[in-house]
């Protein structure tokens, strides 16, 4: 076991990515992501990787796409705007099954938005976000070791099932400190038979592509890209519940919100109020079986997000709409506080929510 | 009976889908007889783009990855970087290299990303049926420029080797022409040396090739040929732009 | 103890987040869980600067600290801001050399401690931040100066060794001003 350091969160990432076998990273600044890429600037020259700052996102995603079709660990980060540039690359990523980590610490949007912490880019992570029938797998750490954890939790599903893996953390997260231990995890578990290492006159050439002209073979590709995606729903969908056994109220939340509904649940219990969390940590696979075994004993959803209201329909889907779900929320910037979640919580106790 | 004539091994055995008259096949064979002579065909990895040559990656028998529209450059940056063994050459046209990818490829070269790029100029944007170029000439009649190409409204024609010879990450720059057989040979000569200064470490080096779209210019094969003689060479005068290792040699 | 929130609050430049820094680095040695979060963005080229740290025997939840048990105030606005989120019996740490006013808040336990005319006249003048953490660890029951040694080593980089004796001088003046 290594010893604890305080970390901000983009370090960690960084720190994790490279101990999971990444040496490439392409980035541009942004904030409130820069150190990750200020952090590689420092390390991969001292382990012979590349850190290179692009001209652009959209430059940088595609360089990603050289060395993920090259078979090597890649990565690229961004925060909202960027990560709305970079979507193109996703999209072909996707579509020539390539694995990829893609990190947005969100900060408020639309447009040049604000550079406070943020979870509206929910609904393009965990709806493709791009282009064309695809998706990304989407992982929302809620601290600093789990940034770790989580990017390189990221690099192993990215390789296994051939997908973008993105990492959807927010400006707090990206800047916070707190204890994280980052351990030394294997990159080679995998064959990549598909990869592009020269023929070295050996084989038959290897073709990275994601045009097909004939509709029909599209038409498979895309049906065989879904059951692999139906296979990643059943197999790796991760959450976490608090206090959720006994819970009349459910909360949701995920990332940063997550850790001020916890606070806020706290509050609750100590008045007497049964209500539990459930946090998603996969955003897409979304968690819908626990979502729904909660509703047989909820009997009402609280999610907590920081945007106008962008997970909620993904609740209410996994829930059927048999309960009614609530919206706590702050937007553009701003983070709820666990006084304006408790509110919240009591009200619907109460059965005076709206 | 002995054979005169024989199909470059780097190239597969899948039939050009390129128009008659079109010079793509031209410069597809010239790229696979330097991969044969340099003998680099099983470290080779090729870029392709968008335009009518998206599919290059059919015929060059040798591994491939297809870019998105612009994003050769890039996309070779990442796999050079990746496996800097790997000799790996982008294939664009005008409308990707020098409008949506400009920004890539003169970032390529300010790199001076030990990349080969080869670069399809016919003037025209063909695989969408022919709009307006970022080459198309002054008063050149396009689907997108049916008056001709007024130069007060949609402004001149991009000179990506007269452009690039600004940037001093670039080390090779040469524009050749396939209108001919002597122009032939003289493009092929300048492919081979873009390949080798690659192996030879040399870095980002650029062949711009004047070519033919018979299809889209709306005009014979041959006529084609001669348009790019008595037009397009004009315009855009063939010469190596940039050299930097011949400038060191002859201080 | 079961959760210390711990509020600095100044201008850009005056070391906040790096004496923020300090105290949660204590907290991790002693075993704590432990959040730094700073304000973030153009904050640090000279606007308002604040770092929220937590030192916690518990999971933290939020690391936006709200409501504080202890607040440092470097600067006249910050006290403006923050004076009244104090919970009650609490402390506030004020530098009495950049704040004139005196704090109005009855229920809390107050240091006014002249960290930047202090700073000044050592020839740190960078340093007032760690001298009122010197003065707010000895008046805050639930930290200590037992670690300095090891915290310092960890956060000063090491390009700036040079600068871990004047850090430890600034924290001890603090913490034996009276």
């Amino acid at each position: 076991m290594g010893e604890k350091v305080l970390m901000k969160g983009n370090e960690a990432i960084a720190e994790a990515a490279i101990k999971a076998g990444c040496h490439h990273y392409f980035g541009y600044p942004i904030t409130p992501q820069t150190e990750i890429a200020a952090y590689m600037s420092k390390r991969m020259p001292k382990i012979g990787g590349t850190f290179l700052q692009a001209e652009s996102e959209v430059a940088a995603i595609n360089m990603v796409i050289g060395v993920s079709s090259t078979g090597k660990r890649v990565m690229t980060s961004s925060s909202s705007p960027g990560v709305s540039l970079k979507s193109e690359g996703i999209s072909y990523l996707a579509g020539c099954d390539l694995p990829a980590l893609v990190v947005n610490v969100q900060r408020g949007g639309p447009g040049l938005g604000g550079i406070q912490p943020s979870q509206s880019d929910y609904f393009q992570a965990t709806k493709g976000g791009s282009h064309g029938d695809y998706h990304n797998i989407v992982l929302a750490p809620a601290s600093v070791q789990e940034m770790a954890t989580l990017t390189q939790k990221g690099f192993e599903l990215a390789d296994k099932y051939r997908m973008v893996s993105m990492i959807l953390a927010d400006g707090t997260l990206g800047q916070m400190m707190e204890p994280v231990e980052i351990e030394e995890v294997s990159d080679n578990q995998i064959e990549k038979p598909w990869a592009l290492t020269g023929t070295g006159m050996k084989r038959e050439h290897n073709i990275v592509n994601s045009l097909y002209l004939k509709p029909d073979l599209l038409e498979k590709k895309n049906i065989e890209r879904f059951e692999k995606y139906k296979l990643v729903e059943e197999n790796e969908v991760m959450y976490e519940e608090y206090m959720l056994d006994d819970a009349d109220i459910c909360v949701v939340a995920f990332g940063i919100s997550s850790r001020v509904a916890r606070n806020a649940v706290n509050m609750a219990r100590a008045q007497g109020i049964k209500v539990g969390l459930l946090r998603p940590i996969t955003l897409w696979p979304f968690p819908k079986k626990p979502l729904f075994e909660a509703s047989k004993h909820c009997k009402a959803f609280i999610s907590v997000e920081m945007n106008m209201g962008q997970m909620i329909q993904d609740i209410e889907l996994a829930i059927r709409c048999s309960r009614p779900v609530y919206l706590c929320n702050r937007t553009g910037g701003m983070i709820p506080s666990p006084d304006e979640v408790l509110q919240k919580i009591v009200e619907v106790n109460n059965g005076g929510a709206k | 009976m002995a054979v005169v004539f024989d199909k470059p091994k780097a190239l597969t055995d899948a039939p050009f889908h390129y128009c008659p008259g079109c010079t793509h096949g031209i410069v597809h064979r010239l790229i696979a007889e330097v991969i044969d002579e340099l003998g680099i065909q099983g470290d080779t990895i090729a870029v392709a783009s968008v335009g009518c040559s998206v599919m290059a990656y059919d015929y060059f028998d040798v591994d491939c990855v297809q870019a998105a529209h612009g994003r050769a450059p890039a996309v070779a940056t990442g796999v050079k970087r990746s496996d800097p063994t790997k000799i790996v050459f982008t294939y664009q046209g005008d409308g990707d290299l020098a409008a949506i990818g400009t920004a890539e490829t003169v970032h390529s070269a300010a790199r001076r990303e030990n990349i080969t790029v080869i670069f399809i100029n016919n003037a025209i944007y063909g695989m969408t049926g022919g709009q307006m170029a970022p080459t198309t000439l002054p008063g050149q009649v396009t689907q997108t420029s049916p008056y001709g190409r007024d130069v007060n409204t949609v402004g001149y024609p991009i000179k990506v080797c007269e452009l690039l010879s600004g940037v001093d990450g670039a080390a090779y720059l040469e524009r050749v022409s396939v209108h001919d057989v002597a122009h032939v040979k003289k493009a092929k000569a300048a492919i081979k040396k873009a390949f080798q200064n690659q192996i030879d470490g040399k870095g980002f080096s650029l062949v711009e090739i004047l070519s033919t779209c018979p299809t889209n210019w709306g005009v014979s094969p041959q006529k084609a040929l001669q348009w790019v003689e008595s037009d397009m060479i004009p315009y855009y005068p063939l010469g190596v732009y940039k050299d930097i290792y011949a400038e060191e040699e002859s201080k | 103890m079961s959760t210390l929130n711990i509020l600095y609050a100044g201008f850009g430049g005056q070391g906040i987040l790096f004496s923020g820094k300090f105290v949660a680095y204590d907290g991790l040695i002693a075993g704590k869980q432990v959040s730094w979060l700073p304000s973030y963005g153009p904050e640090m080229r000279g606007g308002t600067a604040n770092c929220s740290v937590i030192i916690s025997d518990d999971p933290i939840g939020s690391p936006i600290v709200e409501k504080p048990d202890v607040l440092v105030a470097m600067n006249l606005p910050s006290l403006d801001k923050y004076e009244n989120e104090v919970v009650p019996g609490g402390k506030i740490f004020v530098d009495s050399s950049l704040i004139e006013r005196k704090v109005e808040r009855t229920d809390v336990d107050v240091f006014y401690i002249p960290a930047t005319k202090i700073a000044n006249e050592k020839k740190i003048p960078t340093l007032a931040n760690m001298i009122i953490t010197g003065k707010m660890i000895k008046e805050v029951s639930e930290l200590s100066l037992d670690n300095m040694d090891t915290v310092l080593s960890k956060i000063v980089s090491a390009r700036h060794k040079d600068l871990l004796e004047v850090n430890k001088d600034a924290v001890r003046t603090g913490y034996d001003y009276e």
